[in-house]
């Protein structure tokens, strides 16, 4: 043994140094550019979110009965709303809302995601077959109208909207991991593991699990931009984070709605934001997936 | 096809079970003092009723298991959904008024969705990598980004501020008057249809590039074919097979979206209904409106599947 390790070492030295492949990163820019500005734009998003207090040059929530129903200015670039608060720092708090939201629940999502496509890809057999048959049900429901009815009976909060946006997008989203699961079950190292009596737990996790990376990333990147506008879609119908909460969801409706009609700004800027950021992810989402996984292209 | 029919019907059944065990149980969620909550809120309602009479109509004061029997059977034998908790009015009742319209609402949108979708897809398609198909495409990322209440919000402000012209939003019936109802859901159809119809576009485009470098259609335009027959019999018909079955998946989107529509636009359809019922907390409305709902979803993915037969001739139902 010791001595092909050498050996191998003067053949890799004699051939030419084959040049490396390209990073990540560089691929992303060069190959596509359109994801890699999706990618700057959420980052643009998340710094914003991240950032919010010291960034909004007003509290998101500061009424000044004087300045109500504004156009835009140089002192309120987006201008102001009908109770006089300034609408560019309630749409940069909105960024903060939506990135939380977005982030946590995406994360949750896909960990759900994971855990059931993981183990019913792996188990296979009746375990899956029901797995799966409850999935379809799952699946018979709209999101939104899930969404609505959980609220009615908890009540609107960021708590209640995080979990069970997690709740619904990791079950759907556990067949494509499911899928590539199937995928992967059957290679040699797997057999290879069982084999030598791996414990399940660990096949799952250092076998598996870093081979179906790719769609699970892509997975969790999609899944910012759902969360995102299924919660603005929740606060819209005024179900929710609740008020005084700045989200785009809600700048949009409530009271907001009756004054757009002499203050047509009030409804531009929350919707330019969110479509900003849901074109944001899936361009950049297509693209990962393009470089990740070719296999799941097409897939949504 | 009548042995797959029957086949396909019977594995409903586990589905349409568990769909029913999911609705029945998150609204079993409520916590207990949702009920004093409800009580507190429907100040009106809430001396004719007591604490008993809102248990005992929601059917809370028997066992889980029990419950959920009385339930799916009454369901089941007599088609009763219970009767709304403050307005005395049968479920049933309530669902059969409402059910046509967000149906008419989801068709039309289907119709706008596909109307810009199909054009698009195959234009996209037979100029690949055009400056027209780049364009579509980011038309159709664009169409996918727009939430359909922003839309469906510009649309209510903007016409009104520039031209003193907004949407209708007294609901016409389509019995009373065809063609003012018509006039009326073409908006919130297109607005709803819009967003429905980028990934519609997608897989078009994908399954007609797709099916374009197939040995038949070549063989087709050696035949010197018009384009047209190329592309629309030969090509379009088996591509449309994956196209149909994202249909049937939209349909939750469908119906999801045409609460937000029908909240904006006024329209009495099932999605209005169930936002007042939350806002009211009137259980018996909600639990019935999500339970058509999936059903309602469960049964246009059947039609789907048995569409195929009919789109594409290899596949033959046995």
């Amino acid at each position: 043994m010791a001595a092909v390790i050498p050996a191998t070492g003067v053949a890799a030295a004699a051939l030419p140094a084959a040049p490396r492949p390209p990073g990540f990163f560089v691929r992303l820019f060069r190959d596509k550019p359109l994801g890699a500005a999706g990618g700057v734009l959420l980052l643009f998003f998340l710094v914003v979110g991240l950032f919010a207090p010291w960034l909004a040059p007003y509290g998101y929530n500061e009424i000044a009965p004087i300045e109500r129903l504004k156009p835009p200015s140089w002192s309120h670039w987006f201008g102001t709303d009908n109770l006089g608060r300034d609408v560019l720092s309630r749409c940069i708090h909105g960024a903060q809302l939506s990135v939380i939201i977005g982030c946590t629940a995406a994360a949750l999502a896909t960990v759900i995601s994971a855990l059931i496509g993981i183990v019913s890809g792996y188990l296979g057999g009746r375990f899956d077959l029901v797995v799966q048959r409850f999935v379809d049900a799952w699946q018979s429901f709209p999101d939104l109208i899930i969404l609505i009815v959980v609220v009615s009976v908890i009540g609107p909060g960021m708590p209640q909207i995080i979990g069970t946006l997690a709740l619904l997008l990791g079950i759907a989203g556990s067949r494509i991991v499911r899928s590539a699961v199937i995928g992967v079950r059957e290679h040699m190292y797997v057999h290879s593991a069982q084999s030598i009596g791996a414990s399940m737990p660990r096949i799952l996790w250092r076998h598996i699990l870093p081979n179906v990376m790719p769609p699970i990333i892509v997975l969790f990147t999609t899944r910012v931009g759902t969360v995102i506008l299924a919660e603005s879609g929740l606060s819209f119908l005024g179900l929710g984070v609740p008020p005084p909460a700045p989200t785009w969801g809600s700048m949009l409706s409530g009271s907001g709605r009756t004054y757009m009609f002499q203050g047509p700004w009030l409804a531009l800027a929350p919707g330019l934001c969110l479509t900003a950021v849901v074109y944001a992810t899936n361009v950049f989402g297509d693209a990962l997936r393009d470089l990740l996984d070719p296999r799941m292209r097409g897939i949504k | 096809m009548g042995a797959y029919l029957a086949r396909r019907l019977l594995a409903l059944i586990p589905t349409l079970l568990l769909a029913s065990i999911i609705v029945f149980v998150t609204i079993r969620l409520i916590p207990g003092d949702v009920i004093d909550l409800m009580l507190s809120q429907n100040d009106v309602a809430a001396d004719k009723k007591s604490r008993e009479q809102v248990m005992a109509a929601l059917g809370l004061d028997h066992p889980m298991w029990l419950q959920y029997g009385r339930w799916i059977a009454a369901i089941l034998f007599h088609g009763d959904l219970g009767q709304s908790l403050w307005q005395n009015t049968p479920v049933t009742e309530l669902l059969a008024g409402r059910l046509p319209v967000t149906f008419q609402l989801g068709l039309m949108a289907m119709v706008v969705a596909l109307s810009i979708a199909l054009p698009i897809g195959i234009y996209s398609a037979l100029r690949q990598d055009t400056a027209g198909d780049y364009l579509a495409r980011s038309f159709s990322i664009l169409l996918l980004a727009v939430p359909s209440f922003w839309l469906g919000t510009m649309v209510m402000v903007f016409p009104s501020i520039w031209w003193g012209w907004s949407p209708e939003v007294n609901y016409v019936r389509f019995l009373d008057d065809p063609l003012q109802n018509l006039k009326q859901m073409a908006i919130p159809a297109i607005v709803l249809g819009a967003g429905l119809s980028a990934i519609t576009m997608r897989l078009t485009r994908t399954m007609m590039l797709e099916v374009l470098r197939q040995d038949y259609i070549r063989t087709a335009w050696a035949k010197g074919l018009p384009e047209s027959l190329v592309v629309l019999r030969h090509a379009l018909r088996n591509a449309m097979v994956p196209v149909v079955t994202l249909i049937g998946l939209q349909a939750p989107l469908l119906i999801g979206g045409a609460v937000i529509i029908e909240q904006i636009f006024v329209i009495p359809g099932m999605g209005l209904l169930l936002l007042d019922a939350v806002n009211q907390r009137d259980y018996p409305i909600i639990t019935g409106v999500f339970l058509v709902v999936g059903v309602a979803v469960t049964f246009i993915n059947l039609m789907v599947d048995l569409s195929y037969g009919v789109l594409d001739p290899k596949v033959r139902y046995r």
